[in-house]
Parts: structure tokens; C-alpha cells; sequence
């Protein structure tokens, strides 16, 4: 019972953070104001945000699996409270911190109509802190975080966040931009 | 009524220059006590009094659209007045020269129209020209100290409505969205009427005299009398005090100016239209400009001299508005830059036949897209110049200018 | 100001719209897309569009266009004599 308690805690978190990854790249990618093929922008919204709330819960799963497993024991105080736990605390920390931003960044969102979009925009903009330290913590905290198989995961998942990242920050990233730097 | 009450034209500066408190009784009396609702409303709707502010709107509906107080006020708060003589139009110089020469005036209308809307507070907005002659007219009088002055950035669009709002409660002098009127919900959540200086200034005379005092002088569709500005080509730039309807070519006589020295004029200042030098004889009042495609604005008339170019003085004024837009509204961010720089183009000579639909197209797409009327306005003096100018857009195609100056 | 009677109104404020373009794509009979990007108004008055008048037909459309706006830039007003 307790093995599969502890695989299914290591496997839900790899999968929250893929499924985080895909959220990010497609939250950048709307941010361009562009489709893509076969997907128009109200989809792809539509999808950054199920992969979101997708992600979450398999957060929460691996979070869960992890205080009712006997090995780790996370206490109630560790899942909010970062550094406190009694195994690799720092990494494990770190898991905490991208929780509870994690948190504020749903809740935030799903009340974003009655938040405003300016307290929504300032707290989503913590999503390009959360994700990096998901994935450090992911690796320094891991049974497998240094195996092969697994780095090459973070990999790919780091390639696609600063790709999109890198097109982020250039003068041809939105849609319009042509249009728009001509005239100012 | 009174017996002093002023005759003729000269009504909002009977009292002179610098009116101090003391001649402003003199020449006027004293403001009528406790004109209620019940009776100012229905006696500035007989005025025909029209907001002086440029919008145009009539000022007893503006009033009337007031919610009432009464036993609702108990969970409902009270009303706002704001006197605004932000005039941020660089060629227009009346609500300055109101606020200098005639502050009383615009103190009695404020005082009035609290009184008749129930209004809890109430402030003057102005630039900071017109602060000193403000401050000192409200210390002569111990009726005036509740009102609270606020200056007003020397801006275009400073004294647009929801600006006007958004700077009092926020200190930051730029248009918001609305989806209520301001007299339902403005400054604090609170019913605010927003009113011209020069409004207000005739609300005190209608509430001193009556409305058919107020309507001895004007035209019927445009009653009393108006303040305007006139500059340009002109011996020196003036402010008149004209009745209602008078022909524009009459103003500018009045100024030195004849038709010969002419080529056209702009009415209602940088929203305005121009007219051309054949169509002077319009009357000044919105139903006889609407006619032309124009509107009466805040009562600005520019003169355009015969040798200067039409087209690059509306080019100057479309670039001076693109650069006055807020920035806060896509089509006016990027729509207006556009338009001045295809109005520039064609002023300077480019050839390109295309560029006048362009620049219409361009102008007509901005229209109604955005938190205030700025893009309207510029879209109507775009239109105006292409349509009063059209000689001149298709001399400008063979690289030449009609006007001798060519400037 | 913004409400009509009978009928729903999109309103768009223009001081949030950065022009994405979501709304265009859910209710392309009532918006087209300028060269910027910012959402134009195909029917109506030119110098009221900035409220959109929705058929009961888009009602449901409109509605996602509402919620899936990145920029909370559009509202939904209902008909004045609903209240």
C-alpha cells in the first residue's frame, strides 16, 4: 500500500509539472494575441487554462499521496510552510514555495472578475517564478531527479519555457506588432 | 426680479475687469435665495439655456438627469457639483477670462445648482492660470468656503467629463470608462453634474432675472449670450461676449478681420470643422452649424489667413492630437498618429492619389471607439479639412500649393 | 447610457482592450478586427461602438466572449427595461 503511495506521489508530481509546462508555454502563446494552427485563441485560452486546473489537481494528488505515505509523512505544516520538512528540507521547501504560489495564482484566477484584471495580472505574473522552482525542486528533490530519463524530461520541458520565453521578449512577438510598431 | 438687472450684450462682465465681491453686488444684486429644484429646473428650460461646456447639451435636462433626493437620500448619498473651467483647447481662452474678470458669477451658478440638486460638496476644477483670481474670490465671501478647488493639468482632454471626475478622486486627469452617466454614478460613486464655468455663470444670471430676461438676446433656437474665442488671423486674439446665432462673419469683423484676409475658419476649436471663406454668414449656434457639418464646440473660432495652407494647419492640429490622446484607448493610440501622418503626407505634396481615401477611411474607423469623444473629434476635423480644402488636396497631388504663403 | 431597451449590449472598454482578438474569433457577425487588432463593431451607429447590440441568438456567444477576454474588457449590459 505504501509503495504505491510513494510511486504514485513521484509519478503525480512529474506529470503536474509536464502539465504545468504545457500551461505556461500555451499562457505565453495567448499573450501573442496569435492562433495556432487548427486552434483559435479563444481555444487556446480555454485550453491553458484546463491544463492549468488539470495540473493543479495532480498537484494536490501528489501533495496527498505524499502526507498519507508513511515514508515521507509530510505534515500539514510542510505542504503550506516551506523549509520545514525532516527530509531535504531546502528541496523540499522549494515544493512548498510553487505550491502556495501555485495556489495564489488559481484562486486569483478563478476570481479574476471579481479581483479585477490588474491584482489578477500582478499574481499571475508570479507563475514565471513558481514554474522554475517546481522544476529545481522537482530535481533536487526527486527520487529520480538526476537519472537520465527524468533530466531529459526537464529538458524538454526548460527548452519549451524559454523558447516561448525568448520570442516573449522580441519586438515580432504579438500578432499585431508589425501593424502596431509603425506607427509608434 | 432685480432692478439691476444688466441689458444688452455685456451680461457676464457688466462688473468690469477683476470683479471684486463688492462690485459684483453692485452690479447684479444679490443671487436670488433658496431657488429650489422646483423652480430653477423649469426656469432654465424655459431659458433654452445650452451648456457653454462644448458638448452642447441643454442644461435643464443636464440637471433634471439629477437623481431627486428626498427620503431615498437616507440610503442614497448626496449629490456632487463640479464648476469646470478646465478649457484645455489651446485656442480657447474663455473660461479663463471668465475666472479672472467674473469669478462671482461662476461662484453664484455653483452655489445655485448645489442648491437646486441637493449637492452635499461641491468643487471648482481649474488650471492653475485661473487659481489666484479663484482662491481670492471665494475668501471675500463667506458663502463660498465650502467649495473646494482643484487644479486642473494644462491638458486637451483634462477637462473631459470623466476626467474631470477621475482627477478629483484620483489626481490623474484622463477619461475612464463609462456605462453610467455621471449624473447616476461620477466622483465616489456619487450623482455629479459636471458643469461648464461660462454654464454656470448664466445659470446665476437665469436664476437672478428669468428666462425671459435670459432670452431678450440670441436667437430663439439659441438664446442669450455666448462667450467666444477668437484667434488666428485676427489682429489680436479676443474673447467676445456675442449673443446666440450671430453670424460668424459679423465675430470676425468685430476683430479687424475681413473677408479678404480669409480662407477659412475653424469653429469649435481642434474637434471642430472648418468652414469655408463663402460660408461665413452661418449663424454661431449648434442648430445652424449642424447644418455645415460642424458643432459649436466651447465657442472657438480660428481664423485661417487667405495665403496659409489649410491643409498643413490641420495637419499641425492633427499631430498636436494624436500626441494629446491618453494612450489609453487602441483605435486613438494608433489610429490618430496614422492620421496625422497621412495628412502630412498629402499636405506636403505627396502624390499619391490614394492617400485621401486612406486618411478618410482611417479617420472614419476610430469614430466611437473609445473611452471619450477625442477620436470622434479628430475624425471631424479630418473629415472637415478634406471636404472645406478639397482644391487644395488635389493641387497638393501635382506637388503644388493654391496658397501664396505656401505654408 | 449604455443600456438599450429589448436588448443585450457588448460593451467594450476601451481602456482595457490590448485588441487579442478572442471576442472576434466567438462572435466574428458582430466584430471584425482592425489593423491593430482592437475589435470593430460591424453593425450600429459608428459613434456608439462601443456598445455592441448582441441578438438573442449570440446572447450565449457574447457570454464567452465576456468570459474568455484576457483583458476583462467586455461587459454584458442588460436591456433597460429588465431591471
Amino acid at each position: 500500500m505504501s509503495e504505491a503511495m510513494w510511486a504514485f506521489g513521484r509519478i503525480s508530481g512529474i506529470v503536474a509539472l509536464v502539465l504545468l509546462t504545457g500551461s505556461v508555454v500555451l499562457g505565453i502563446w495567448t499573450r501573442s494575441g496569435r492562433p495556432l494552427p487548427g486552434l483559435p485563441r479563444f481555444s487556446i485560452q480555454l485550453i491553458h487554462r484546463n491544463i492549468a486546473l488539470l495540473a493543479s489537481i495532480f498537484l494536490v494528488l501528489h501533495v496527498g499521496s505524499l502526507m498519507l505515505d508513511s515514508y515521507a509523512k509530510l505534515s500539514v505544516a510542510d505542504v503550506v510552510v516551506p523549509f520545514l520538512g525532516a527530509y531535504k528540507p531546502f528541496w523540499q521547501g522549494l515544493g512548498t514555495v510553487a505550491f502556495d504560489l501555485l495556489l495564489a495564482i488559481v484562486i486569483t484566477s478563478l476570481f479574476r472578475k471579481r479581483l479585477g484584471v490588474r491584482l489578477f495580472k500582478a499574481i499571475h505574473w508570479l507563475t514565471y517564478a513558481m514554474w522554475p522552482i517546481a522544476l529545481v525542486h522537482s530535481i533536487g528533490n526527486g527520487t529520480n531527479g538526476t537519472s537520465g530519463w527524468f533530466l531529459a524530461i526537464a529538458t524538454v520541458c526548460t527548452v519549451a519555457v524559454a523558447g516561448v520565453l525568448i520570442w516573449r521578449v522580441s519586438s515580432r512577438f504579438l500578432e499585431s506588432a508589425t501593424a502596431r510598431n509603425a506607427v509608434h | 426680479m432685480s432692478t439691476h438687472s444688466p441689458f444688452g450684450v455685456n451680461r457676464l462682465f457688466a462688473a468690469g475687469a477683476r470683479a471684486t465681491y463688492r462690485t459684483h453686488l453692485a452690479t447684479y444684486g444679490d443671487l436670488a435665495p433658496g431657488s429650489s429644484r422646483a423652480e430653477l429646473i423649469p426656469e432654465l428650460e424655459r431659458s433654452g439655456l445650452i451648456g457653454r461646456g462644448g458638448a452642447g447639451f441643454p442644461a435643464a435636462q443636464k440637471f433634471g438627469s439629477v437623481p431627486r433626493s428626498g427620503m431615498s437620500s437616507l440610503w442614497r448619498s448626496s449629490a456632487i457639483v463640479i464648476a469646470n473651467g478646465a478649457e484645455g483647447e489651446p485656442r480657447s481662452l474663455k473660461d479663463e477670462r471668465l475666472l479672472r474678470d467674473a469669478p462671482h458669477l461662476v461662484i453664484d451658478g455653483l452655489l445655485a445648482a448645489a442648491a437646486v440638486v441637493h449637492a452635499g460638496t461641491m468643487y471648482l476644477y481649474t488650471t492653475a492660470q485661473s487659481l489666484p483670481s479663484v482662491r481670492r474670490a471665494i475668501s471675500e465671501r463667506d458663502d463660498a468656503r465650502a467649495i473646494r478647488v482643484v487644479e486642473a493639468p494644462d491638458t486637451f482632454i483634462s477637462g473631459e467629463a470623466s476626467a474631470v471626475v477621475n482627477a478629483i478622486s484620483n489626481g490623474v486627469a484622463l477619461p475612464t470608462d463609462k456605462t453610467v452617466r455621471l449624473t447616476t454614478s461620477g466622483l465616489k460613486q456619487r450623482p455629479t453634474l459636471v458643469q461648464n464655468v461660462e454654464t454656470l455663470a448664466h445659470v446665476a444670471l437665469v436664476a437672478r432675472y428669468g428666462s425671459a430676461w435670459f432670452r431678450e438676446v440670441g436667437s430663439n433656437r439659441d438664446p442669450g449670450t455666448r462667450l467666444v474665442t477668437v484667434s488666428g488671423a485676427v489682429p489680436a486674439d479676443r474673447v467676445l461676449e456675442v449673443p446666440g446665432d450671430t453670424p460668424v462673419r459679423d465675430i470676425l469683423r468685430a476683430c479687424g478681420a475681413t473677408d479678404d484676409d480669409i480662407a477659412a475658419v475653424l469653429v469649435g476649436g481642434y474637434h471642430g470643422a472648418w468652414l469655408s471663406g463663402n460660408d461665413l454668414s452661418v449663424g454661431l449656434s449648434p442648430a445652424a452649424l449642424a447644418s455645415h457639418g460642424a458643432h459649436l464646440g466651447a465657442g472657438i473660432l480660428y481664423a485661417l489667413a487667405a495665403d496659409q495652407c489649410g491643409l498643413r494647419a490641420s495637419a499641425e492640429i492633427v499631430r498636436y492630437l494624436a500626441n494629446e490622446s491618453a494612450q489609453q484607448c487602441g483605435p486613438c493610440m494608433f489610429g490618430l498618429p496614422e492620421m496625422a501622418r497621412l495628412l502630412e503626407r498629402i499636405a506636403s505634396g505627396d502624390p499619391d492619389r490614394r492617400l485621401a481615401r486612406e486618411l478618410a477611411s482611417v479617420s472614419e474607423s476610430v469614430v466611437g471607439r473609445g473611452s471619450c469623444h477625442h477620436p470622434n473629434g479628430t475624425t471631424r476635423l479630418v473629415l472637415s479639412a478634406l471636404d472645406a480644402f478639397s482644391p487644395d488636396v488635389q493641387a497638393h497631388l501635382t506637388g503644388r500649393c493654391v496658397r501664396r504663403a505656401g505654408r | 447610457m449604455a443600456g438599450t431597451p429589448n436588448r443585450y449590449t457588448l460593451h467594450i472598454d476601451w481602456t482595457k482592450c490590448d485588441g487579442r482578438g478572442l471576442c472576434t474569433e466567438l462572435i466574428p457577425d458582430l466584430l471584425a478586427r482592425d489593423k491593430w487588432g482592437y475589435p470593430i463593431a460591424k453593425t450600429g451607429d459608428p459613434a456608439a461602438r462601443s456598445n455592441v447590440a448582441v441578438p438573442g441568438s449570440r446572447l450565449a456567444a457574447a457570454g464567452d466572449a465576456v468570459d474568455l477576454c484576457p483583458l476583462l474588457a467586455l461587459k454584458l449590459i442588460a436591456p433597460t427595461d429588465a431591471r
